[in-house]
């Protein structure tokens, strides 16, 4: 049976189809719904194994991103949220579903309605950026969406305002030793420095997990890297068979099946 | 007519109003605040140190201590990098400060009083300001608000947001001003506040009152001052015809009548001039649009053309199941007076129009095109009433991109040009191109009986006049007579509007659709109706605030808004999607039988006219056109020996330079899409020439897009200057991989007032170029738009813009992992020039950069084009060419610099074989811009099938790539010393510094 993946939606929600794509190609059943239908009692989060908030300007991102949607799923939904996150069900937050993740206290470290422990805010440059960018892959940080990819440069673009990590420097201390920085901002070659850390995150923190690697967010955005001609030097270095970004989604449906 | 002075009043609602204001902690590093310090320092305020902001909320609702703080502490501050403090309004001015919290307290002392006597955040010094929208400017952003208050419990009934700049270091009153009215405050939709402000918008309720207008006997001096005094923009012929309609009836025509028949028969919404008379060399042109572009259409009758001219946007074919459609518009007249609102609203109304287009399509990707005054012009130089351009530039790139970030559709492909004339009226261009089922691409058709709806946006007082307001001259009194025409646009209304109307569109649930634009609902209704006829219950449409007239109601051009006919059987299941999606949908009429068009208000008819008046009672308009080309002075020009500064100097040139500033705050991935994006080549910054996106995910067809316009040529040349645009817009096409015989066009034209018989004339000229060369190459336009009245009245003088001729071009490509880049790929391969170099050399980036006015426009040769672009085609999909790139402004020169940067190489050119038509001086092999050229990389070892695939196209080998990353150029006129070395890093320096802002 494939696994059941959910694209939860709002207003202001855009990259809801490339998003449901990429679980598609990785093998998952795809429904994605609108929040309205659960916080209405129309569909339950419980009905899935895989809950993904894809990228996008909920609600115009008015406030701060990711904010008032942040606040809707831990007013109207914190319960059956708590009990998606207990279970042995993944989470993967992208970009806007990043910040909602961390502004509603489920990320880095806690459960949903949890005083956040972190933010993401306006880049460091004052900006929003779209370019790729090259990640460091810490696969112990989260087994479940990034088996065997340790050690990996992957390329996968960004295009944020509001992607800078920021957490007190103890926070970053303990994510590190518990290995919760999933990704990085680095160099080709797999090298940290603040000319690769486009936002300015502490750490250069490009994806943040919790919960034994269960739930992930990140920045950047895998579903527009799952095909070969996405990449933005392929008429140069030839067509590879797919997007680095694939992986993540394939590793996230067999962790299921 | 209109009073858009809203009172606070102290009326009957319970005052529970508070202010919560939010900053950042650490302010002083924030990239707003330092961008803000380096304009502020161009303005000479040299003292300023730092800008810190605060985002200003003024609430009113249900709220008390506990949930405002709530709501500070909850929603508007970030608990970890920000502070905040509420202020309880309703409590006397001694207490105001209620209540502060958070680690930045201890900082704010409430009683140091500030210019406007309210407590300063940071320190002492300075000066600070807050800035908000005026009264019926919509705020964008009170809608999320109120949304993510109640998921906390608090219903607010009214949010207004408001910026407040904190300026630190020494200001003088004078440079206070400075920066205020250049930089932090736009007067056309903000306003300084006062202490006390409150979010209630406190308006008169209103009471119905039909208003008639006495015309019947009125004299020609009475109907223009009508028309005048109106802001109805109709001439006196216009007027006539209204009269003596009204006259036969026996009767007045009310207000609402007359605003929609201004609003109909505007420029904007017919376009009276290029489908009027024109008088041209003695004899008349009847409809110059039907007799020059749409009569190419005709002949060249493409059957991959659906929808021509008679949609929101063109549509073609796409594969066997899907047609993509393409609008492109122009939102000139309110970028100018307000450079973010107007050019937002401008990208929103387009991707309406694509989501208008047929039975609706999904938006897939964005193009825009502007034209600004020059960035660095001295403000000595502005011309009254006019904002810098600077400002223009930076408010509209932020426009458009908060818009179409937000919509969640990449910007894929544009062009920004620079002039001094566009000072008074900058350009705004805005593409949508959509996808949407082949069965859905044609417009639908209602039945009497159906019902009509508004979706989305509710409707204000926003936009008043705007079809109208197009049709005249801006002045330097623009801003203050029609700042209601200008609007603010919330991108997440209208992106609910569209995930809802695709699935209703999906399930057939409405029979037909149009988008609210320029005339609002009146032209919305007006032109659905057409066939049928419509009554509209004006009372019935929801509105933002009370104290609207019916004929407010019914002309104001507030945004997000669609209309659909819909079968009342089908009225309860698309009732059901609207509110699963929170979008707000309302019948506010029917279709009948009887082809009139009646207005209701309160149960009183208020409007009641035929629609054979609405649509074809308008005069035709009869316009004398003349053109003289402009005497050309012969040229004198020494060439200097060695090149290689006039090079750097074209790539650095505003218009050729990198536009990466601008394109990397454009979300051009989203959607998985992009194939080939906007910057390409080893470092992601080199200049792609069109850009090839895939809509289905699941196909690896494409869809190809690209622009052609140079305003410089049309200085000299209309004809050459349209001629042009539609070659390069093709050859960009063609540079790609994208196939030849198979783009569809569209015009936009941006003109001077052309009641003038030489701007009318310069038309004329562009037109029939448009109906030879789109002919010639077998290209249909498939849509297009004008905007003809680009002047700007200053001091009793008339600036007029530069003729600017936008040429968008679409085409599909059956496999996108064909395509090819600009970027130079591996040294050792070779480079190629296809295509004939004449000494075209006029209003050449080589004669703009040395301020030659003349010399000869590139012309158009067809059959020589088509067998280049065919060639290249040919080459392409016999994958023989590793890189290609089109020849533009700057010519060979800069195309050849710009592929060898762009990959990281050397290159090393030979002019001496390029070939060419006459006996042609090195600079002008270089740099002229004759049009049907490409620079192609080839490998050795494809180069002899290269060279056959080309057939008849005329080529050269003008040399190779090299590792060693250095630009040189030998030529005929210093044998054994190039005309211009230089290492590739240094040119590319100059393109890239221009705009690195």
């Amino acid at each position: 049976m494939k696994p059941r993946v959910v694209i939860l939606r709002a207003a202001g929600t855009n990259c809801d189809l490339e998003t449901a794509h990429a679980f598609e190609m990785a093998g998952a059943a795809v429904e994605t719904v609108h929040i309205n239908q659960f916080t209405r009692g129309l569909r339950r989060l419980s009905e899935f194994r895989i809950l993904a908030i894809p990228g996008g300007f909920t609600y115009g991102d008015d406030v701060s991103a990711g904010r008032i949607l942040a606040n809707e799923m831990r007013c109207l939904l914190q319960d059956q949220i708590r009990e998606f996150v207990a279970s042995a069900k993944l989470v993967i937050g992208i970009c806007n579903g990043f910040q909602a993740l961390v502004k509603a206290g489920i990320l880095p470290v806690g459960t949903v309605g949890d005083k956040p422990l972190a933010t993401l805010t306006d880049n460091l440059n004052g900006r929003f950026q779209c370019r790729w960018t090259h990640l460091l892959v810490n696969e112990a940080a989260s087994p479940p969406f990034l088996h065997g990819m340790d050690g990996q440069v992957l390329e996968i673009p960004i295009a944020h305002g509001e992607g800078r990590y920021v957490s007190a420097p103890e926070t970053m201390q303990r994510l590190r030793d518990e290995k919760q920085i999933a990704l990085q901002y680095c160099g080709p070659n797999g090298e940290l420095g603040d000319r690769y850390n486009v936002n300015g995150s502490a750490l250069h923190a490009a994806a943040i997990s919790a919960h034994g690697g269960r739930v992930l967010g990140l920045m950047p955005h895998p579903e527009r890297c799952v095909y070969g001609v996405q990449h933005p030097r392929w008429t140069r270095e030839g067509l590879r068979p797919e997007g680095q970004g694939l992986a993540i989604f394939r590793n996230a449906v067999r962790f299921c099946e | 007519m209109l009073d858009l002075e809203a009172v606070e009043s102290d009326q009957e609602r319970p005052r529970v109003d508070y202010v919560i204001e939010v900053w950042d902690r650490e302010a002083a590093s924030s990239g707003a605040g330092l961008s803000l310090v380096r304009d502020m320092h161009d303005l000479g305020a040299a003292g300023v140190r730092a800008v810190r902001i605060a985002h200003v909320y003024r609430l009113n609702g249900n709220l008390d201590q506990d949930s405002a703080d709530r709501l500070a502490s909850e929603l508007f501050a970030d608990p970890l990098t920000q502070d905040y403090r509420v202020l309880d309004l309703n409590a006397s001015a001694e207490s105001e400060l209620l209540h502060s919290a958070g680690p930045g307290r201890d900082r704010i002392d409430p009683n140091a009083p500030t210019e406007v006597g309210l407590p300063r955040y940071w320190g002492q010094g300075g000066k600070s300001i807050e800035v908000a929208f005026n009264p019926g400017v919509m705020d964008p952003r009170e809608e999320s608000i109120r949304k993510a208050a109640s998921h906390l419990g608090v219903t607010l009934t009214a949010v207004r947001t408001a910026t407040r700049y904190e300026i630190e270091g020494a200001i003088s009153d004078a440079d206070m001003r400075l920066v205020t009215d250049r930089l932090l405050l736009n007067k056309t939709v903000q306003h300084a506040t006062l202490p006390g402000e409150r979010a209630t918008l406190t308006t008169s309720p209103y009471t119905f009152r039909l208003v008639h207008i006495s015309l019947i006997d009125a004299e020609e001096s009475e109907l223009e001052r009508l028309s005048r005094e109106g802001q109805l923009w109709l001439t006196l012929d216009e007027m006539r015809a209204i009269r003596d309609y009204f006259r036969d009836i026996q009767r007045s025509p009310t207000d609402v009548e007359l605003e929609t028949l201004a609003q109909t028969w505007s420029e904007h919404c017919v376009h009276k001039t290029l489908k009027g008379d024109i008088r041209w060399k003695g004899g008349v042109i009847r409809n110059l649009l039907k007799s020059t572009i749409a009569r190419a259409t005709e002949e060249i009758a493409a059957d991959w053309c659906l929808s021509v001219f008679q949609d929101n946007a063109g549509v073609i074919v796409f594969d066997d199941e899907h047609a993509v459609c393409f609008k492109v518009e122009t939102h000139n007249h309110p970028s100018a007076l307000e450079p973010y609102g107007g050019a937002s609203t401008g990208l929103g109304g387009v991707i309406r129009d694509v989501i208008g287009a047929g039975l609706s399509a999904r938006p897939v990707l964005n193009t825009d095109v502007f034209c600004f005054g020059p960035p660095d012009l001295p403000y000595d130089r502005l011309p009254k009433g006019t904002l810098h351009p600077k400002r223009v530039f930076k408010g509209v790139r932020a426009g458009v991109a908060d818009y179409g970030n937000r919509m969640g559709i990449p910007t894929s492909n544009g062009a920004i040009l620079f002039d001094e004339r566009y000072v008074g009226n900058p350009l705004v261009f805005c593409g949508t191109v959509g996808v949407m089922p082949r069965d859905a691409a044609l417009p639908g058709r209602q039945d009497p009986g159906d019902l009509a709806l508004v979706v989305g946006g509710r409707t204000g007082r926003d936009g008043i006049h705007g079809a109208t307001f197009s049709s005249g001259e801006l002045t330097a009194e623009s801003e203050v007579t029609s700042a209601s025409s200008v609007q603010i646009g919330a991108a997440i209304t209208e992106k609910r509007v569209l995930d809802a109307l695709l699935q209703a569109r999906d399930r057939r649930l409405f029979k037909r659709i149009t988008d609210c634009g320029a005339g609002g609902l009146s032209s919305a209704c007006g032109e659905m109706g057409e066939e049928t006829g419509i009554e509209v219950y004006l009372d019935r449409v929801p509105l933002k605030y009370e104290g609207l007239s019916y004929t407010e109601i019914w002309i104001s051009e507030a945004q997000e808004r669609m209309v659909i006919a819909v079968d009342p059987a089908s009225l309860d299941a698309i009732m059901e999607i609207f509110e699963a999606e929170d979008v707000e949908a309302t019948v506010i009429g029917r279709f009948t039988d009887d082809r009139r068009l009646r207005l209701y208000y309160e149960g009183n008819l208020v409007g009641d006219l035929p629609m054979e008046l609405v649509h074809h009672g308008l005069p035709r308009l009869e316009r004398e056109a003349d053109w003289t080309p402009p005497a050309i002075e012969p040229v004198h020009l020494r060439p200097a020996a060695d090149l290689t500064s006039d090079l750097e100097r074209i790539l650095a040139a505003p218009n050729v330079c990198s536009k990466e500033w601008v394109i990397r705050q454009y979300d051009h991935e989203v959607q998985g899409g992009s194939v080939l994006k906007p910057l390409v080549g080893i470092d992601s910054d080199g200049p792609g020439d069109a850009c090839v996106v895939r809509p289905l995910l699941n196909s690896m067809r494409g869809i190809v897009v690209s622009c052609g316009i140079n305003p410089h040529y049309g200085d000299l040349d209309p004809y050459g200057m349209a001629a042009s645009a539609i070659d390069e817009a093709i050859r960009q096409i063609v540079a790609v991989g994208g196939p030849p015989d198979r783009v569809a066009l569209l015009d936009n034209f941006s003109w001077g007032n052309t009641a003038k018989p030489d701007r009318l004339g310069a038309l004329v000229r562009a037109c029939q170029a448009c109906y030879d060369v789109a002919v010639g190459y077998g290209a249909p336009f498939i849509s297009g738009k004008d905007s003809l009245n680009n002047e700007y009245m200053v001091d009793g003088e008339s600036i007029c813009i530069p003729h600017t001729l936008l040429i968008s071009a679409i085409s599909v490509m059956p496999d996108v992992t064909l395509a090819v880049s600009m970027d130079a790929k591996s040294a050792g391969n070779l480079i190629y020039l296809v295509g004939l170099t004449r000494a075209e050399m006029g209003g050449s980036h080589y004669y703009v950069t040395h301020e030659i006015r003349g010399g000869q426009v590139p012309q158009v040769n067809v059959s020589l084009g088509r067998s280049v672009f065919e060639g290249i085609h040919r080459a392409i999909r016999n994958v023989q060419v590793r890189a290609c790139h089109d020849c533009s402004e700057g010519g060979l020169g800069v195309a050849a610099a710009e592929m060898a940067f762009a990959g990281g190489l050397g290159m090393e050119i030979d002019l001496s074989g390029v070939p060419a038509e006459g006996d042609l001086r090195d600079d002008e092999i270089l740099f002229s811009e004759s049009n049907s050229r490409f620079v192609v990389e080839v490998a050795p070892e494809s180069a002899g099938a290269f060279e056959a695939a080309l057939g008849s196209a005329p080529f050269a080998r003008i040399g190779r790539l090299t590792e060693s990353p250095q630009f040189v150029v030998t030529g005929h006129s210093r044998p054994g010393e190039p005309v211009v070395s230089v290492p590739t890093a240094r040119l590319k320096a100059a393109w890239q510094s221009t705009l690195a802002w």
